[in-house]
């Protein structure tokens, strides 16, 4: 009888440790796996972790012209109005992702997609399906450049 | 819980026959003897494949062929987590199922398993090992470094400088008179494409045909009364043998590949001159050798002829052995045809290691 009960533990502790060793196999396989997969997805995490960007050149922007540049790894654009000011904003359009563009004879943005439309001093939202606004940058205009960074 | 897994298992049952393929596993047995130690090694060839699949799809992830073929590489080894590692468990594997299947090979060889009904399986496995060093040729110029460029020049010159098909050679598989980027785009096709298409349904027709023919006995267990031979059951007794043997072959290669992780190399320039020790691929370092031999004892394309000669014939003899050894119990043949392997294995032997000694 109690053979039979000694053979059950030991059975039972063989399944534990071979349960343990195919995990540790598993998350040894898994952990490099997963990591190498990823690995472009976190380059453009910390690119996006940037907090600023200089725009060289970009100071001699003619008035009512665009720029579009890469906040990280994240599409924007930095519009220089006729009335002189400088605005910098997202430029992906917050309905569904595509690019927007400025359209300087309107002087708004305009996104093609499905024609969601934003005010190019402020990036509110106007018309058409876009739910939010573009949100902002600060721009500075420094010595041989423009200096854009997080608000 | 216990009542829903009964449930699930008796619905797929009756949908796929499981419990049938399981009877039919527990019922397949294997011969076990002193010899049974061989088995293993076309099981241990076919689970590096498997490696060689599986790592093979991660390193196309990020591998770019063309102008950026080294760089690409260089992000692989450098830049992205663990792409060292894959990279180093490709080119380890590579090398190590090489090495298995020609381990297969002679024992397949010396235990007598090509003869009659296994012909096929010889011929099957014979084609298998040719596209493998094929892979092997192909996948090490893709880094474009400078060891694999000058050593694709090298292994190219030999085929293409043979009369006739030489040129031709030359035009379709170095796509011009260099090794250039045409000459990687190919091979990239050909070690992603096609030799895969080629190899896994070949690949299929030689596991089927052990599976409809059984293990081989020796000749030596052959002569045994049937009572006396061994045997143990495929499932679960072989299986987990063959378990274990793959998880140390798995274990064995993430220890070389984390242990010895592969070079990257420098940029392949054409016009650097060429680093001191170019050679090829340790299993072509034989074929390699003859040729050499040879070009040196006779002047000239006759002397290359000659080699290239050699080596067909006795690849083809090696092929047809089955035919010329067809069944036998340890008569006159069979003795033949064992002098014969010795032959062929201490030739192989020597001459890797004679290449090796005149780099
Ligand atoms: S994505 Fe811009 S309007 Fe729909």
């Amino acid at each position: 009888m109690s053979g039979t009960k000694e053979t059950v533990t030991r059975r039972d502790f063989l399944r534990i440790i071979l349960t343990g060793v195919g995990a540790c196999y598993a998350a040894a396989i898994g952990y490099p796996l997963w990591r190498y997969l990823i690995s472009p997805a976190e380059q453009a995490k910390s690119l996006a972790a940037v907090k600023e960007v200089t725009l060289k050149d970009a100071h001699t922007l003619a008035a009512g012209s665009v720029l579009m540049f890469k906040f990280g790894s994240h599409p924007a654009m930095l519009i220089h109005h006729k009335d002189g000011s400088w605005v910098a904003l997202d430029a992906v359009c917050t309905h569904l992702g595509c690019t927007v563009q400025y359209q300087p004879d309107r002087n708004v943005i305009h996104c093609n997609c499905h024609g969601g439309e934003y005010d190019a001093q402020t990036g509110k939202n106007i018309s058409g399906p876009p739910p939010r606004p573009l949100r902002p940058y600060v721009v500075k205009v420094i010595e041989g450049g423009v200096l854009v960074s997080r608000v | 819980m216990k009542s829903k897994i009964d449930a699930l298992w008796k619905w797929l049952d009756e949908r796929l026959d499981l419990s049938q393929i399981i009877a039919f596993a527990q019922h397949k047995t294997v011969p076990q003897h002193k010899y049974s130690f061989w088995y293993y090694w076309g099981g241990i060839s076919l689970f590096l494949f498997l490696v060689q699949a599986l790592t093979g799809v991660l390193l196309l992830i990020y591998y770019r062929p063309g102008p950026e073929a080294f760089d690409s590489v260089r992000q692989i080894t450098y830049e992205i987590n663990f792409g060292w590692l894959i990279r180093s468990l490709h080119a380890w594997a590579a090398n190590l199922m090489v090495a298995s299947i020609f381990v297969h090979m002679f024992s397949v060889y010396f235990m007598k398993a090509y003869r009659a009904p296994r012909e096929f399986g010889w011929w099957s496995g014979m084609l298998l090992l040719m596209i493998s060093t094929v892979f092997g040729f192909s996948g090490y110029l893709l880094p474009m470094n400078e060891l694999s460029y000058f050593a694709t020049k090298v292994g190219l010159e030999i085929p293409t400088s043979m009369p006739i098909i030489g040129p031709l050679i030359g035009d379709i598989v170095r796509a011009g008179p260099e090794v250039s980027e045409y000459t990687l785009q190919r091979f990239f096709a050909l070690h992603v494409v096609v030799l895969p298409a080629l190899f896994v349904p070949i690949l299929v027709f030689h596991l089927w045909l052990v599976q409809r023919n059984g293990m081989a006995l020796p000749p030596s267990e052959e002569a045994r009364p049937v009572q006396e031979r061994k045997t143990i059951p495929f499932f679960p007794n072989f299986f987990m043998k063959d378990l274990a043997v793959w998880l140390i072959t798995l274990n064995v290669l993430a220890l070389l590949a984390v242990c010895f992780p592969w070079d990257l190399g420098v940029q392949a320039d054409a016009l650097k001159p060429a680093p001191l020790g170019i050679h090829p691929e340790w299993y072509f370092m034989s074929a390699f050798q003859i040729l050499k031999v040879f070009g040196n004892l006779l002047p000239g394309d006759l002397g290359e002829a000659m080699g290239v000669g050699i080596f067909t014939l006795g690849i083809i003899l090696w092929m047809l052995i089955p035919l010329y050894d067809p069944d036998s119990r340890s008569g006159e043949r069979a003795r033949h045809a064992t002098y014969f392997g010795l032959l062929v294995l201490a030739g192989v032997i020597v001459l890797t290691i004679w290449g090796y000694a005149a780099l």
